[in-house]
């Protein structure tokens, strides 16, 4: 399987001297969906800002063959298509279909091909009906939807969802689910809804104070770093029954 | 202080308007350089801030709370230029979405809260904001809303809007209370942002622009001047307005025909006269001495 | 909000809405002029106008009673500017003043509630604006309503907290200041995240328009008909 994206040994600084990456490696291969698992802080939301060039660090990030830089931006940006925790920053439009057709446009499509991928991409996210609202109109799940359809309107090989079910209620997140697992491309879902993950993704990577500690099956790293509380919960009302 | 359609008298809102156009694109030019397309959301989402802010309360005393106008914050956080387009386009959105301010008058609201009350709010913070920044910022938002309220008064006046000398009095009075509360209130969110964030509200930057320097230093002293003219003599800016043929006269057939407007006693015509000789004099200094100010801060 | 209802009205079809915004925003300005520089006492010309507008309001398919009501939304503030210049001796001038101020504000209203505003910006941008000032009221109007209901939150998080009035009113001031610093923060970053998603779109600088306006024949008549029959309503 190709990789789409390789890693090699990523630092990363913040201004205020943070050390938030630290020798990070890292592979996805094509149609692979992997979570990214850590604690709030251990470097996830940087590291998946570092794929597509909107923070800089220190070692070899390719994407899809490219070499992440100043000058391959544009392609990069191109070929892994991000959503992100805020629904209410990514959807900066008056209108859903304004704001869906935003990537085409600067990808260089004209007015008419723009609207009509903007069309296709709210139709694979089941939200074309909405085409002429305005997002603050919208439910939590629909900008959620809205945002994706803005990020597959751009064709991408790669989709990154930051936190993608915050907000969301659980119908709203099995919906999400749903539509996640039809699409072809590979994903990176950075989250702390283990049930979420492991409907999606059988691979997973934990990230602690700014490394990557472990990269294995999902549910061998959850059960290893104690990421989940549903064992949890049905001891302690075990536990409660047994006082009385 | 939102001034609405048909207050002002045509001479008025037309002159305005014609002025506070080139004026606000002069400023969308300057900051065309260093406003590149990237940074129009973090106005336009200033803009909206300005506009939730202005609804949370500050309890000023007897039962009653003022709230934050905007001009100087913005200037001091943002810069002066684009805190006069982000107050632009808020007045534009009160016009046309809340039908707060007119239409037609949108030169005059523009011109008295855009451009005269942020480069006022500015003025101080520029100047002194280095050496003594807390004060600065006080007077900032204090001057901000004094001009703009005082260059309000002014308009109406001009306009040919009777009021007795006692309730010119009062509003400027009210003026100067607003003011106090928006210059108190601007410092207070300036050092909380500080706690934030110490980058939020900078040192003033090493402004090149003479231009700027003397059109803001004009525009305060004209402001502070009218409000004194206006103070001792309201009959003065009422009368100066006759004389410009900037009142509506009566123009049609009422009991208040025979009423002769612009009764050219010499005691008036001297007085406006005079009136209008001192403010072009003060304006006259003030561009001299903030291009020695200029020079000296720029060597 | 308030404001949500005219968003509304903005939304539905009838043929007012479907007008170009050139159209309206023109129709407008001349009426807004042929108003100002008419006479407080030329009843005829004045009810003119009030006929256009109601027209306009049914047309529209618009709830006429609430658009009468909402305008009145400028009485308070121009009775008193009456009362003042009344008691001035000025009779005229303050009729004039209550009676015209009232028929703008509808009028303005009216434009507003048959146009969504980002159609209205396209318009003006069309007739002249600034591009700058267009994309910010843009922005502005896209955020408006989601920072308004951070700080309503605000607001009752503190109204919560807040003690009975004993509550030293100093300190009563410094919370609001630092509610407002904290809105401010979370505008500023939320601006930088706007940056970031916009960036991770491939923006490369420029804003693209997607939807030309085009004028058709229908605008044309509408304007010069309407046009047409303010001047003749002014020259009377």
């Amino acid at each position: 399987m190709t990789p789409v994206i390789e890693v090699r040994d990523l630092h990363f600084r913040y201004e205020d001297g943070t050390q938030a990456l630290d020798g990070v490696s890292f592979t996805l291969h094509a149609g692979e969906t992997v979570a990214l698992l850590g604690a709030n802080g251990s470097g996830k939301t940087t590291f998946v800002l570092q794929l597509n060039g909107i923070l800089e660090g220190q070692g070899s990030v390719t994407v899809c063959g490219l070499q992440v830089n100043k000058q391959n931006l544009a392609a990069v940006r191109s070929k892994i298509g991000m959503v992100f925790q805020d629904s209410d920053e990514q959807l900066f439009m008056p209108t859903v279909l304004e704001d869906v057709a935003f990537g085409p446009l600067n990808q260089g499509c004209t007015s008419q091909e723009a609207i009509e991928k903007a069309k296709l991409a709210l139709r694979q996210a089941a939200m074309e009906h909405a085409l002429d609202k305005a997002p603050y109109h919208l439910s939590a799940g629909e900008k959620r939807k809205v945002a994706l359809a803005g990020v597959l309107a751009m064709q991408p090989e790669i989709l990154v969802l930051d936190e993608p079910t915050t907000f969301l209620d659980p119908p709203a997140q099995i919906n999400l689910l749903h539509l996640l697992r039809e699409l072809p491309q590979a994903k990176l879902i950075v989250t702390h809804n283990i049930g979420f993950a492991s409907a999606l993704a059988e691979r997973a990577v934990f990230f602690e104070k700014g490394k990557l500690l472990a990269d294995g099956p999902i549910e061998e790293i959850v059960r290893r770093f104690g990421w989940t509380y549903s064992d949890l919960a049905a001891d302690l009302r075990y536990s409660a029954q047994r006082r009385f | 202080m939102h001034i609405p359609d048909n207050f002002l008298s045509t001479p008025v809102w037309a002159s305005l308007d014609a002025i506070s156009i080139p004026a606000v694109g002069w400023m969308i030019k300057r900051a065309g350089r260093d406003l590149p397309d990237s940074r129009i959301p973090l106005l336009g989402v200033m803009g909206a801030f300005v506009f939730a802010a202005q609804m949370i309360n500050f309890p000023v005393g007897a039962g009653t709370s003022g709230h934050l106008v905007g001009g100087a914050l913005l200037a001091c956080a943002l810069g002066p230029a684009p805190a006069v387009l982000v107050m632009t386009t808020i007045l534009i959105i009160q016009a046309f979405v809340f039908q707060d301010g007119g239409v037609l008058a949108l030169g005059a609201n523009v011109f008295n809260m855009a451009v005269a009350g942020v480069l006022a709010g500015y003025w101080p913070f520029q100047l002194w904001g280095a050496a003594r920044r807390s004060a600065a910022i006080f007077a900032g938002g204090f001057l901000s809303v004094l001009v703009s309220g005082s260059l309000a008064l002014a308009e109406l006046l001009i306009s040919g809007v009777r009021m007795p000398r006692l309730l010119v009095f009062i509003s400027l009075g009210l003026f100067a209370v607003n003011a106090a509360i928006e210059g108190a209130i601007t410092i207070s969110v300036v050092q909380a942002l500080d706690k934030l964030n110490p980058g939020f509200v900078q040192k003033p930057a090493r402004s090149n622009s003479r231009v700027l320097i003397a059109v803001s230093t004009a525009g305060v002293l004209l402001g502070i001047v009218g409000f004194l003219l206006a103070s001792g003599a309201p009959d003065a800016i009422q009368s100066l307005g006759q004389t410009l043929g900037m009142s509506t006269k009566a123009n049609f057939q009422t009991p208040m025909a025979n009423y002769s407007v612009g009764n050219f006693e010499s005691a008036w015509l001297r007085r406006a006269a005079a009136g209008l000789t001192g403010l072009l004099l003060i304006c006259g200094l003030c561009v001299a001495g903030a291009r020695m100010i200029g020079r000296r801060r720029s060597a | 909000m308030h404001h949500v209802l005219v968003d509304q009205w903005s939304q539905r079809s009838s043929p007012l809405h479907a007008r170009d915004p050139r159209a309206k925003i023109l129709v407008l300005l001349v009426f807004l002029v042929a108003l100002a520089t008419t006479a407080p006492n030329a009843f005829p010309s004045l009810v003119i106008y009030a006929a256009l507008l109601i027209s306009g309001i049914l047309i529209a398919g618009l709830p006429p009673g609430g658009m009468l009501l909402r305008s009145m939304a400028i009485l308070p503030f121009s009775l008193i500017f009456g009362l003042i210049t009344l008691l001035a001796g000025d009779r005229w001038r303050a009729l004039g003043l209550v009676e015209k101020s009232y028929l703008s504000t509808l009028a303005v209203l009216l434009v507003v509630a048959t146009t969504p505003l980002p159609r209205l910006l396209g318009g003006l941008e069309a007739s002249g604006m600034p591009r700058l000032l267009v994309l910010m009221a843009q922005f502005l109007y896209r955020y408006l309503f989601v920072i308004a209901e951070q700080a309503q939150h605000i607001r009752l998080a503190a109204a919560c907290r807040a003690g009975i009035s004993r509550t030293h009113r100093q300190a009563k001031f410094r919370a609001a200041a630092g509610a407002l610093a904290v809105l401010f923060a979370r505008s500023y970053y939320r601006a930088e995240g706007i940056h970031r998603a916009m960036m991770s779109r491939s923006f490369r600088g420029r804003f693209a328009l997607l939807n030309p306006l085009r004028f058709g024949w229908m605008d044309g008549y509408f304007a010069a008909g309407v046009v047409a029959l303010l001047i003749l309503a002014r020259v009377q």
